[in-house]
């Protein structure tokens, strides 16, 4: 691991002024993905700014009946609280499927939905990743692909977002609460969230040098029945080849959101309209245009599928 | 001893400053913006409370709590097997909750309370874990067992508390420990051994015994 300083501000506004300071910063507040990346030198901050202590940590009704999430709340707190379990379970579902207990003990909200891909090129410092250094190529292109997108990605990178959480975000269109290096604050809607990669996949969302993600909002429940439904190649502590994340309301209306298939959660309105039609109607729709590779051309019938199964058990 | 290591690890990190310094100069910006900024260091004193003791170390900031427990405080007991949060050998209790101890800092722990193997039971007052794990053979080498009873003593308290797994039926009613709930939020320990079957009865027995 390359050295860095370390720092523990005093309020978030000085935690983005710190690391608009310096361009090398990265936030760290669980450190399950940045350790992580930071012990083979993926990451190389060169300051650490810890947002651990600065009361980002509670979860709050808002006045309009929604629930604000602040941005270190831990997943393990967040899947248990009751008011999640009780009217959000499509993301107490989202985040217990996924990673460890201990993981989920550390890692937070606003980390989760800017942990970095699991595309094994991006891991392998050996190997040329847009990602990881911009321009040097991409290596999943014609490589082993069975992990990664079928849809949204790029010439540049053809990496999935890996996080189950975010998909019940993007589902319960969650909006993500910033402070600006000038003490300004904004509100981004989550579809506005990620950009897609184009021919700059290291740069993987809208926010701003020295940004910070102070909390994520959730509009007011949407009843309804809520299921995740994640598949993957063991039965638990894996990332998905395909998760489907739903709420369908008795008269077969509802969302649909899909991960493990594209660079961001995946979700198209237009699409989940077909939801009363079935689940081959919505996955047409939400899936076209899709490129698969030849390793992983199954996701789009795995997908068909899995909302099938989930669709089926919502009539149940 | 530790002060040979400090003395080491404090001149690696000032050649690695200035080497920094230096390359901060190559740009005006960034030079700019450098005397602006708070100074900071690359070593600090921390306070660890481990097992119901304080321990002041100075550290380099990068070191991990796992290495500071052994490394630095010389507390093997807590293992250290793949180093990234895949194996759970690690496993250590921070304000009574199980994580990760090698993908965390040690200098992000002030002053929290730290519990290990080593915290757990003595060999003539074993944990009532520690005790099952003996008595039902949950283990071949040894190995993975701290961080698998460290995970065990956190999951039962996280079941206790009402939360709820992957597996969970209904995410509105209390939990029972099964043992696909078990093996469920047991997932981050890994026995390359393969002791699992026994790993479980221990843990069962102990969740009944709780229940």
């Amino acid at each position: 691991m390359r050295s860095f300083t370390y720092e523990r501000p005093g309020t978030d506004a000085e935690a983005a002024a710190s690391a608009a300071r310096e361009p090398r910063t990265r936030f760290i507040a669980g450190g399950t993905n940045l350790l992580d990346l930071m012990k083979i030198e993926v990451e190389t901050p060169v300051h650490l700014v810890d947002v651990n202590g600065l009361g980002l940590d509670r979860i709050e009704p808002t006045g309009d009946g929604g629930l604000r999430i602040g941005a270190v709340v831990r997943n393990a707190d967040l899947a248990a609280h009751d008011v999640v379990r009780r009217d959000y379970a499509v993301l107490a579902r989202a985040l217990l499927a996924g990673a460890s207990g201990q993981i989920r003990n550390r890692a937070t909200t606003a980390g989760n939905l800017l942990q970095r891909t699991r595309c094994p090129y991006f891991y392998d410092t050996n190997q040329p990743c847009n990602k990881r250094v911009p321009g040097s190529g991409c290596s999943a292109i014609g490589g082993v692909s069975r992990q990664l997108a079928v849809i949204g990605a790029s010439d540049a990178c053809i990496a999935t977002h890996p996080s189950d959480m975010a998909v019940a975000m993007r589902l319960l269109d969650a909006k993500i609460e910033t402070v600006r290096p000038d003490a300004t604050r904004r509100v981004i809607p989550i579809a506005d969230f990620y950009r897609p990669p184009d021919g700059t996949p290291h740069i993987e969302t809208h926010l701003a040098a020295g940004e910070l993600i102070t909390a994520v909002v959730l509009p007011k429940p949407l009843g309804g029945k809520h299921l995740y439904r994640k598949v993957r190649d063991r039965a638990s502590f894996a990332f998905a080849l395909v998760a489907v994340a739903a709420v369908v309301q008795d008269d077969g209306t509802g969302r649909v959101a899909l991960g493990g298939v594209a660079p961001q959660p995946w979700r198209s309105e237009a699409a989940e309209a077909y939801l009363p039609d079935g689940a081959a109607r919505v996955t047409d729709a939400l899936l076209s245009g899709a490129k698969p590779t030849p390793d992983n051309g199954f996701k789009l019938t795995l997908a068909r599928r899995a909302l099938g199964s989930v669709l089926m058990e919502a009539r149940a | 001893m530790e002060n040979s290591i400090d003395i080491k690890i404090s001149r690696r990190n000032l050649l690695k400053a200035g080497a920094a310094s230096a390359t901060a100069l190559g740009t005006s910006t960034m030079s700019a913006a450098q005397s602006a900024a708070p100074a900071h260091n690359l070593t600090t004193t921390v306070t660890l409370q481990v097992n119901g003791r304080t321990h002041e170390l100075a550290l380099d900031v990068r070191t991990s709590l796992l290495d500071a427990l052994r490394e630095h405080l010389h507390m093997t007991g807590t293992k250290k097997g793949c180093d990234h949060g895949q194996c759970g050998a690690c496993t250590v209790l921070l304000d009574g909750r199980r994580i990760n101890a090698c993908l965390t800092l040690a200098v992000m722990h002030d002053g929290q309370q730290i519990t290990t193997i080593e915290g757990l039971g003595t060999p003539g007052a074993l944990h009532p874990l520690q005790a099952a794990f003996v008595k039902h053979d949950g283990y071949q080498c040894g190995y993975c067992t701290p961080g698998q009873i460290c995970s065990a003593v956190g999951m039962l308290d996280e079941a206790a508390s009402g939360m709820p797994s992957h597996v969970t039926g209904s995410l509105t009613e209390r939990p029972l420990l099964t043992p696909e709930e078990i093996r469920e939020r047991m997932s981050g320990n890994i026995c390359r051994c393969g002791a699992y079957s026994n790993i479980l009865d221990a843990i069962e027995d102990v969740a009944e015994g709780k229940a």
